[in-house]
């Protein structure tokens, strides 16, 4: 009996070492993120999922972004830019090949560009390409584009996921079969459950050192826990869990990596809505928040204080959070000198991520302690969007801006938090005008100054970048300067 | 019975008639707009008019409703605004994890409260019974969610016996798809098990009192030729009206178990499309599920007339 069960022992052990071996060479991932993209079109839609599965794994731009934000070339080797400017020159890589087997070039560049720009677009994001005034192909590996007015953001917008190369071949069927350029190439979709992306061996740069790829979607916060922790997946990327993370911090098996996104969460404020168009009403509120009861509360201590609407971990950020310190007595006098001695009423609406509907009941608390009564209602996205965000029908709500770099959109005054100040608009101008990296740094440190004083929103905290994966995981983006999960450098640590 | 059959039949017609007018006028009064929610806080109101032209939204409401309903009448049941694939395409996919986790769930709710609810009716008061009485009681009790999350705990996460979840597809093989399929299917089973043993015993409590019970005893049938010949068939009416409901409810209201266990399946993705303001594939959804539950009320009701002769010759 002892004899069989020593059998037993070493059939097991040999059986595990085998699996240790073979594990020790994969070169397949699974991937966890809460959201599925609706299709597969970066270049046609708002949804950041379809960047968390496409960009730089399937699609690239022009240039592009680097783990820590920095822009980098990406199809285009070089480039040269006018001396007023108006034009930038770019040279394109050679040799580089879609995935389909034609040669990306000139004409593919101008292609996306111009269908991205022109009448019947469908670009989310077509404000990116707006100073683009025309793009012409000067021989195959060279693009010139024109603009109609010096945008010192151009490099910057063509990193966008929204701004990629695509194949004019292979538009009609891009949103099920995307077809780019990318170390990856599409494989497959189950819809609902998982998409499945594969090694491009005909990459123009570094191959990707994993074969293949697998995101999956699980939307439910608990099954995202048992998932990581029953190892059906690798990574998980935007853990919606956050109360979890110290259990995986704790066991071996997984590594936590808490990065920064470019999401300034903030407390939106209808600047048009009497009281609210009263800066002392605004800056009471301001000093009525304590920032970190927020972040521990809703986001269990994940998260950054921001005092304007700006990255901290953009060189150009200015710390204004002492411009707004939790001070609710300074709060009560506010109120009572802009004749709101006993407070007042105002809603406060909120979408569905976590962050909005936790944040928003101790805000909602923290108001109250200075007599501010909000009215809580629980949006969904698409009732935000209408009620909100294009009805302006609203005083406060909870919100993370994910786009990067997008302090630009406090010069719109018909943007849903109606501020409308021209000091601030002449500043974004000068911005797009100028190139030149000091000079640049300068006016948005002026920018940010601005928007803080006058206290246009409650600037809350910059949404942190959770991801838990394997512990042999090496090679993943901890910050997510872009909405993306960047597979081309990712492997398996023996 | 062919009588009986044609007005179960019209009956059938005038509720999916009137199911999609409901059905229409409940999705299209809620608000948001897909075209938005796709595009996102950044697009431009240019953008949002050429995505709306594309999607047909410019459209009155009646104009829609009469392209949907003549569609589905042909069989096509639109295009899905977010996903751009063909609605029909979509929900074939998502059956084939919601209909044989229907079944899957059904069958062993079924095997399970059969005997249970047979042996508690003709053991009354005994131990037995007690026992069988108090696991379904707690069977009720016990939200399914919560017992799903239970099992993953146990299976899943310390024993590792089980995926946490996901539906490999049945490309993966029969075993691999059931597999991912068992504890999804107990967790939905163990709920609908308990009333239907319950609802078995005390129909079968209710014949053993009839008086052509104690006749066919004195006839000198055994006890349980009594059971088998005449006292089941009597008592199956309520159970066959409580299946009929279960199933309809397991096909659609498989919603949390399949967000628990990330399935692909139907509830899942209505739950997605309403979010997404999809409102085509939620409609079409909602009415063959409308289709679905009306088809199985109608088997159920010929059900009947199969097993009760009286349904028959009375109509």
């Amino acid at each position: 009996m002892r004899r069989v069960r020593q059998k037993m022992i070493s059939a097991a052990a040999a059986l595990l070492l085998a699996a240790g071996a073979a594990q020790a060479q994969r070169t397949d991932i699974t991937v966890g993120m809460q959201l599925e993209p609706p299709h597969l079109d970066p270049t046609s839609a708002a949804a950041g999922a379809i960047d968390q599965v496409t960009y730089a794994n399937i699609f690239e731009g022009l240039t592009r972004f680097a783990s820590d934000g920095s822009i980098v070339p990406g199809l285009a080797e070089s480039w040269e830019i006018s001396g007023d400017g108006l034009v930038y020159t770019f040279r394109l890589r050679e040799g580089v090949k879609f995935h389909d087997g034609t040669t990306m070039d000139a004409e593919d560049v101008k292609f996306s560009l111009d269908r991205a720009r022109g009448e019947d677009s469908q670009n989310a994001q077509k404000a990116l390409f707006s100073a683009i005034a025309e793009v012409n192909v000067i021989d195959p590996l060279t693009v010139e584009i024109r603009l109609s007015q010096p945008n010192g953001n151009l490099l910057f917008n063509l990193a966008w996921g929204d701004a990629v190369i695509v194949a004019p071949e292979s538009i009609a069927d891009i949103k099920t079969n995307p077809v780019g350029t990318g170390p990856f190439r599409f494989s497959n979709w189950v819809q609902g459950d998982r998409i499945e992306i594969v090694k491009n061996p005909d990459y123009w740069g570094t191959p990707a050192k994993l074969d293949r790829a697998t995101f999956k979607f699980i939307s439910d916060p608990t099954a995202a826990f048992a998932a990581v922790m029953a190892e059906d997946v690798d990574v998980f990327t935007g853990f919606p869990a956050p109360e979890n993370l110290g259990q995986f911090e704790a066991d071996a098996r997984f590594q936590v990596l808490v990065g920064s996104t470019e999401g300034e969460t903030i407390l939106s404020t209808n600047n048009k809505m009497p009281p609210l168009d009263d800066v002392r009403v605004r800056k009471a509120i301001a000093h009525a928040i304590d920032r970190q009861a927020i972040i521990d509360g809703a986001m269990f201590g994940y998260g950054t204080p921001i005092g304007t609407h700006f990255a901290p971990h953009n060189p150009a950020y200015v710390d204004l959070t002492s411009l707004s310190q939790y001070d609710p007595e300074l709060s009560r006098k506010l109120l009572a000198e802009a004749g709101y001695p006993d407070g007042f009423t105002t809603t406060l609406k909120l979408p569905p991520p976590s962050y909005a509907r936790r944040g928003g009941e101790i805000i909602a608390a923290q108001l109250a302690a200075v007599g501010i009564k909000v009215e809580i209602s629980n949006l969904e996205w698409a009732q935000w969007l209408e009620q909100v965000f294009r009805g302006k029908d609203y005083g406060l709500t909870i919100v993370s801006h994910t786009e990067p770099f997008d302090i630009g959109i406090y010069a719109r005054p018909d943007y849903y938090f109606q501020y409308d100040n021209p000091a601030f608009q002449g500043l974004m101008e000068e911005l797009n005008a100028t190139t030149e990296p000091t000079k640049r740094a300068a006016i948005l440190g002026a920018a940010q100054a601005i928007i803080a004083r006058d206290y246009v929103n409650g600037y809350l905290f910059q949404l942190a970048a959770l991801t838990v994966a394997n512990a042999k995981v090496v090679g993943l983006w901890a910050n997510a300067p872009t909405q993306a999960t960047d597979l081309t450098a990712v492997y398996w640590e023996d | 019975m062919l009588r009986y059959t044609l007005k179960r039949l019209l009956s059938l017609a005038i509720s999916l008639a009137v199911a999609s007018v409901v059905i229409f006028v409940a999705i299209e009064v809620v608000p948001g707009d897909p075209a938005s929610y796709m595009l996102g806080i950044n697009a431009r109101p240019d953008t949002v008019a050429a995505l709306r032209e594309e999607l047909g939204l410019n459209m009155s409401p009646p104009e829609r409703y009469i392209a949907w309903v003549g569609g589905l009448l042909q069989g096509d049941f639109g295009t899905s605004y977010t996903y751009r694939t063909p609605v029909a395409e979509m929900i074939s996919e998502r059956l084939w994890v919601s209909l044989p986790l229907a079944l899957f769930a059904l069958a062993l709710s079924t095997l399970v409260a059969f005997p249970a609810g047979i042996i508690a009716a003709t053991r009354r008061g005994s131990k037995w019974d007690l026992g069988i009485m108090g696991v379904t009681q707690l069977g009720i009790a016990v939200p399914n969610f919560w017992f799903a999350m239970l099992m993953v705990l146990v299976f899943a996460i310390n024993l590792r016996w089980f995926s946490a979840g996901g539906f490999p597809g049945w490309d993966e093989g029969l075993f691999a798809g059931l597999k991912a399929l068992l504890l999804p299917a107990v967790s939905l089973a163990l709920p609908q098990a308990s009333i239907l043993a319950r609802v078995m015993r005390s129909a079968l409590l209710d014949t053993l009192d009839e008086d052509f019970i104690r006749t066919a005893r004195a006839k000198g049938l055994t006890r349980r030729q009594v059971l088998r010949r005449h006292a089941l068939r009597n008592a199956l009416i309520p159970v066959l009206t409580i299946i009929g409901l279960q199933f309809s409810f397991l096909l659609a209201g498989a919603i949390i178990i399949e967000n628990v266990f990330f399935l692909p399946g139907l509830g899942r993705l209505v739950f997605q499309s309403i979010s997404a303001r999809d409102l085509i594939v939620v409609e079409s959804v909602v009415m063959l599920l409308v289709f679905a539950v009306v088809v199985v009320n109608f088997a159920v009701d010929l059900a009947y007339a199969a097993i009760d002769p009286r349904l028959r010759k009375r109509r």
